[in-house]
């Protein structure tokens, strides 16, 4: 069961506050324990080796999966119960898709909508869900297309894009929802590696802009000049967690250790 | 076997001339065909008995024309039916609700395992199993009765069988299509925040159409033909049109060809709107506003002789 607990100290201070998130698949307990808290305006960069549950957690924030047990609040709201006369009750769709509005969220595969436009792609959700006018949602898009430099792409259907552009367009995708926090699934995994430093860029333009940022990586590099913090996650819990110059040059825990010597 | 080829200088590759290769057979056959079929128009125009005079007599009869519009909106009806019931049973069947799943899987056993031509018949029979039919909660207060007698005329019958068989078939192809679009874009979408209905209706639906498209423009050319089946119950569509004026005057072939000539201009057209269907929905696959392609090796420069 969760906690009963909702209104946690200070939770309107804080982005992301995670306690004791427990999660399985069937017999498998792929998360086991997640304790994580992550200011507004700041990044937090997870990594860890495969399997440990990085994405899984981080679908746990938007509620794409849902937690068996423990307590997940994000943008100062319990992420999909409503709390009421002292029980927790499971939000309906609607409600839980309203929360959504709210958090961003960029895939490794980038899923972008491939009947559409990178303009439609762009628009669809601020018009659909946030009931802009169309004009004023093309405007938003084409201000966040110059600031992923595809000012000149706006008409082409996604395919006919390279990994990394798509990406960039899925980064302004999210953004036209206006998002309080960003939550980014190994973006660049599926790139090219001369593709990689594009989207990095566009990361790195907008955590200086001071957006909240979830980022789970491979990218050390990013991680140790972006990240304000650094999450180590194994077996299901984040097992180290600190500044980037702490955890990578003073790191305590073998297992960070291990996974930080075969990566480098 | 690593083995460097040197090719000889002599061999200037590029400048020789090409012989394409000379596909003999399919000439030969071909041809073979052509005779057969020059001697099957040749024997259906000059043989008498085809009596094309009369077939020109009747095509646009008014009894075979009449038949031909019930047989056209028969035909969109029953689709229509098909395709709005197939979707609901589609999307029960990918619901995560055990009851609703199986209710559409006994669906889809039930009118898929059994003929049309029983249903059909069942349908126009109902009065017999019903003469009174109430609408009505089980054991609980009735809403309303009529008599199944003046309900299920021949086109309720006829629209109930072919539409319910059709939903049946339908709804396999509309899960296809469901199944065919990959989950990341159902999690996309409703990561924007999108409502289920539109996750549905601007995401999912739209890319289901491409693999839903084409069989379906099958199944509606089948239908058109499947139509013909009502004759059994006395519905005067085409076919049955047809089967009365030969009754009465015995010219059979020479009606049959009047309603397959209707059947072949009527495919004809829904094949080329079926066309134009599938081009507008595969309208993001086609590269023409795309990146230009990697260009032609430049002949000059081929690394062939080194
Ligand atoms: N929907 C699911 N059903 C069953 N098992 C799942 C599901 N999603 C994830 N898992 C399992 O949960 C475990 C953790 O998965 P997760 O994707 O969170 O790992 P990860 O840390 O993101 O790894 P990677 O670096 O490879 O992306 C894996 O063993 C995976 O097979
Ligand atoms: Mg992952």
């Amino acid at each position: 069961m969760l906690s009963s607990q909702s209104g946690a100290p200070g939770s309107q201070e804080f982005a992301v506050i995670a306690r004791g998130v427990e999660k399985s698949f069937g017999a498998l307990k792929v998360l086991q324990g997640v304790d994580l808290t992550v200011g507004y305006g700041k990044v937090a960069c997870i990594l860890g080796p495969s399997g440990s549950g990085k994405s899984t957690f981080l679908r746990c924030m938007n509620h794409l999966e849902r937690i068996d047990k423990g307590f997940l609040h994000v943008g100062g709201k319990l992420v999909g119960y409503r709390e009421h006369a002292g029980k927790l009750y499971e939000m309906r769709p609607n409600e839980v898709a309203r929360q959504r509005a709210d958090i961003g969220m960029v895939f490794q595969s980038f899923n972008l909508f491939p009947h559409m436009t990178v303009l439609q792609n762009i628009i669809e959700a601020p018009i659909g869900v946030k009931k802009l006018s169309k004009a004023e949602a093309i405007e938003d898009a084409r201000r966040l297309l110059a600031k992923v430099g595809l000012t000149d792409k706006a008409d082409a259907y996604p395919r006919t894009l390279s990994g990394g552009q798509q990406q960039r367009v899925a980064i302004a995708r999210a953004l036209a929802m206006r998002p309080k926090l960003m939550l980014f699934d190994e973006p660049t995994s599926a790139l090219d590696p001369e593709l990689v430093g594009e989207v990095l860029t566009v990361m790195r333009d907008l955590a200086a802009e001071g957006m909240t940022m979830i980022v789970v990586t491979h990218e050390l590099g990013f991680a140790r000049e972006v990240g304000d913090m650094v999450v180590f996650m194994d077996g299901g819990v984040v097992v180290e967690q600190g500044s980037p110059s702490e955890l990578f040059t003073n790191t305590k825990t073998g297992r960070a250790k291990a996974f930080l010597s075969k990566v480098l | 076997m690593t083995q460097v080829l040197n090719w000889p200088a002599s061999h200037d590759v590029e400048k020789m001339p090409v012989v394409p290769l000379k596909y003999y057979g399919r000439w030969i056959a071909a041809a073979v065909l052509l005779i057969v079929i020059g001697g099957l128009v040749t024997s259906m125009i000059t043989n008498p008995r085809f009596k094309w005079e009369i077939v020109a007599q009747y095509l646009f009869n008014e009894e075979i024309l009449s038949g031909l519009l019930a047989t056209i909106w028969l035909t969109l009806a029953a689709m229509a039916i098909g395709i709005v019931l197939g979707t609901g049973i589609a999307l029960m069947r990918i619901s995560e609700n055990r009851v609703l799943t199986s209710i559409a899987s006994g669906y889809l056993w039930l009118f898929r395992g059994t003929p049309l031509l029983v249903q059909l018949i069942f349908w126009y029979n109902l009065s017999a199993l019903y003469p009174q039919i109430t609408v009505g909660f089980p054991f609980g207060p009735s809403l309303g009765s009529f008599d199944a007698n003046r309900f299920i005329t021949v086109y309720v019958a006829a629209l109930l069988g072919l539409g319910l068989n059709e939903g049946a078939y339908m709804s396999e192809i509309v899960r296809s299509g469901l199944n065919s679009v990959p989950v990341g874009q159902r999690e996309a979408a409703e990561a924007l925040g999108m409502s289920r209905f539109r996750v549905m209706a601007r995401i999912i639906l739209p890319q289901a159409m491409r693999v839903i498209i084409p069989p379906t423009g099958n199944q509606l050319i089948g239908m058109l033909k499947t139509t013909s089946l009502v004759s059994v119950i006395a519905m005067q569509e085409l076919l049955y049109s047809a089967q009365l004026i030969y009754t009465a005057n015995f010219q059979t072939i020479p009606l049959l060809i009047v309603a397959s000539i209707w059947y072949l201009a009527l495919t004809t057209v829904l094949s080329i709107g079926q066309y134009f269907v599938e081009r507008h929905f595969g309208k993001s696959d086609r590269r023409s506003d795309a990146t230009p392609q990697a260009e032609v090796e430049d002949p000059n420069h081929s690394a062939r002789s080194a």
